[in-house]
């Protein structure tokens, strides 16, 4: 019994420690990728960046010119006798290396501009994470309960479902112009793309969620004397709770998918207006520590959740597997 | 086995008609009288129980036995108020039985525990549902589950208890709220046979120790003679009481009494009762309409017999 019970646990500890390297190396590999493409020359670097422009008088220091381009100008000179041009060979713009990515992320952090008309990152970002926060508050606060009463009372459920099955279809940027007429072109309007795109997905889901509860639990806690009210009170919520709380989990991620369609509409802000501005300029660099940073963000948030959840419902094991 | 040896399920020694004498003297806690029940589905009426008549006395238990389909959860399932009848009246103590009730109390096969709550929590809820206060029902599911000998789990999740534990739990959780009738629908269908064995012993031992009277469904032929007091058997389409037998075998009853004369007795009618010439099996109709078409999925010569 004992032997069986240690070889269980010592399969189970080694699944969790390869699981983690595993989940480490799914990061590393792209990285890996990313740098071979960066930082070794004859994998890829189609351009050559100009240290030096020599003799020939259209090129500068800093410039990115095509290869071949840049060869048939190094033989011209040569051939005319003039000092050719220096360069090195080099990635497009829109691939900066991995260190560079880094540097702009600890700088974009760590030395904000001052100058307030450019978008600082921390100050977009912090905009974001408010839109989508109101976004998904308003949205659950009733997605939450007609999706537990969808699913508990049938008559709820098809008086509802089947518009909003309907309207679940209708994309939520098209409600942009409409929303912004309706809601002026600051914040309201992102945050009613948030709502729409997500609170007609998490009516369904969660209805859906509160039909899978058992019959029988339900039957249970009728034969001990519950009725009406605290039949939903102490035990569809209770009993739907871990399930809800992975919904929840999942319909932020959504959310999020809609932020970047939601702060383009009226005027532009947050995290979307700092990358369009940062691409304008091609600081690529930024562009990319952003996105990278909306990743963490929502990874990040998503594993603390994960966490929470363990501590929350002990006594639900699945949790474990999400 | 030897037919012939055996006496009737019918004769009984005098203790034990003594017995009966003194059960038919107690009040009556449940009767039923022409109860039935018909579903209505796209493909037909269902007759799930027609006509069905039989009383329940205090102390009494009595097991319900039956082939598959032939109505006896949807039977139990009135008794408990989930499901309504169409025909007839079930009545408790005089009562008519108007959905559920704390004055009855049901164990389902499945483990039908509160997931989210502890041990004891899970046997507070029904007094706490029945506006007791908490640090009341904490005493009384204390008591329940030191009765089912589950006190040291008192602060587990259900997830944490084996199957036999998990139905202990079940029973005190029902019990807890002092119902007049219990009702258990197969409570120990999904467990293995020894376990079984203790939760059979364990329950006669919780009956004769409280004032419960207790309506055991099972189709398990051991279990409700070693079990029962009276044993209804029903049969299928429609479910109607075929008969009602009163067990012979004496109490206190010990797991050696299985071989005794008077239980094979009793078994041998009910297979009579329950499994008939294959061709009345209603169940076995039933069963013809699936025809399984098996292919060869191995290898030819690959063979395991
Ligand atoms: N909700 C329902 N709708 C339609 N028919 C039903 C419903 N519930 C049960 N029945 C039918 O009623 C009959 C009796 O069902 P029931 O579940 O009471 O049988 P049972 O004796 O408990 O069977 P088992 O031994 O398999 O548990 C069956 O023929 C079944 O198909
Ligand atoms: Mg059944």
């Amino acid at each position: 019994m004992n032997t069986i019970a240690n070889w269980f646990a010592n399969s189970m500890s080694v699944d969790a420690r390869s699981r983690t390297l595993l989940a480490i190396g799914s990061f590393l590999i792209p990285l890996l990728v990313w740098s071979l493409v960066s930082y070794v020359p004859f994998v890829w670097h189609p351009k050559v960046y100009v240290t030096d422009p020599g003799d020939v008088d259209y090129l500068q220091a800093g410039m990115l010119v095509d290869k071949p381009m840049f060869a048939e100008e190094v033989a011209n000179m040569e051939q005319s006798q003039l000092a050719p041009p220096v360069g090195h060979p080099s990635n497009p713009i829109y691939l900066p290396a991995p260190d560079e990515v880094a540097k702009a992320f600890y700088n974009g952090f760590a030395n904000p501009p001052t100058n307030t008309d450019v978008p600082s990152m921390p100050a977009s970002l912090w905009h974001s994470i408010q839109i989508i926060f109101w976004g998904f508050l308003i949205s659950s606060l009733i997605g939450v309960p007609l999706g537990i009463l969808s699913g508990t009372y049938n008559l709820v459920g098809r008086l509802n479902e089947p518009f909003i099955e309907f309207f679940r279809y209708l994309p939520a940027p098209a409600f942009g112009a409409l929303a912004v007429a309706i809601l002026g072109i600051y914040d309201g309007p992102k945050i009613a793309i948030i709502v729409i795109g997500t609170l007609f997905q998490q009516v369904l889901i969660i209805a859906n969620t509160t039909r899978k509860l058992e019959a029988t639990i339900i039957e249970a806690a009728r034969t001990l004397g519950t009725r009406n009210l605290k039949l939903l009170t102490k035990v569809v919520v209770p009993g739907i709770l871990p399930d809800l709380y992975r919904d929840q989990r999942i319909l932020l991620g959504w959310a999020w998918t809609y932020l970047i369609v939601a702060e383009l509409i009226g005027t532009s802000s947050g995290i979307t207006w700092f990358i369009t501005q940062q691409a304008r300029y091609q600081h690529f660099d930024n562009v990319y520590a952003a996105i990278m940073t909306i990743g963490i963000i929502g990874f990040g948030t998503d594993l603390v959740l994960a966490w929470l959840g363990r501590r929350l419902f002990p006594w639900d094991r699945t949790q474990d597997r999400s | 086995m030897n037919q012939e040896t055996l006496p009737s399920h019918l004769d009984q020694s005098p203790e034990v008609r003594a017995r009966f004498e003194r059960i038919r003297n107690r009040e009556v806690i449940l009767e039923v009288r022409g109860l039935g029940k018909r579903y209505r589905t796209p493909q037909g009426d269902t007759e799930a129980l027609k006509g069905i008549d039989f009383s329940v006395r205090r102390r009494e238990f009595v097991c319900v036995i039956g082939p598959s389909g032939c109505g006896k959860s949807t039977l139990i399932r009135i008794l408990a108020g989930l499901d309504q009848h169409t025909d007839g009246e079930a009545l408790l103590d005089g009562k008519p039985i108007k959905g559920p009730g704390q004055d009855r109390g049901m164990v389902f096969q499945g483990y039908s525990l509160f997931p989210w709550l502890t041990v004891k929590k899970n046997v507070m809820f029904g007094p706490q549902m029945n506006g007791r206060g908490r640090d009341e029902a904490e005493h009384d599911a204390m008591m329940w589950l030191d009765l089912v000998g589950l006190e040291k789990f008192a602060d587990a999740y259900p997830h944490q208890l084996s199957g036999g534990m998990r139905q202990r739990v079940a029973i005190a959780r029902a019990l807890v709220n002092q119902p007049r009738i219990l009702l258990m629908d197969e409570p120990f269908g999904a467990l293995d046979a020894q376990t079984r064995a203790r939760m059979q012993t364990h329950l006669i031992d919780i009956w004769k120790n409280i004032d419960i009277t207790v309506l055991f469904i099972t189709h398990d032929l051991d279990e409700a003679i070693y079990l029962a007091d009276r044993i209804l058997v029903l049969k299928a389409h429609p479910g109607e009481v075929q008969e009602v037998i009163e067990v012979p075998v004496p109490r206190p009853r010990t797991p050696g009494q299985f071989n005794s004369p008077e239980f094979r007795a009793t078994k041998a009618r009910l297979e009579e009762l329950i499994h008939p010439a294959a061709e009345h099996a209603p169940e076995d109709e039933e069963d013809d309409k699936v025809k399984p078409h098996l292919i060869r999925l191995t290898d030819i010569n690959d063979n395991v017999e």
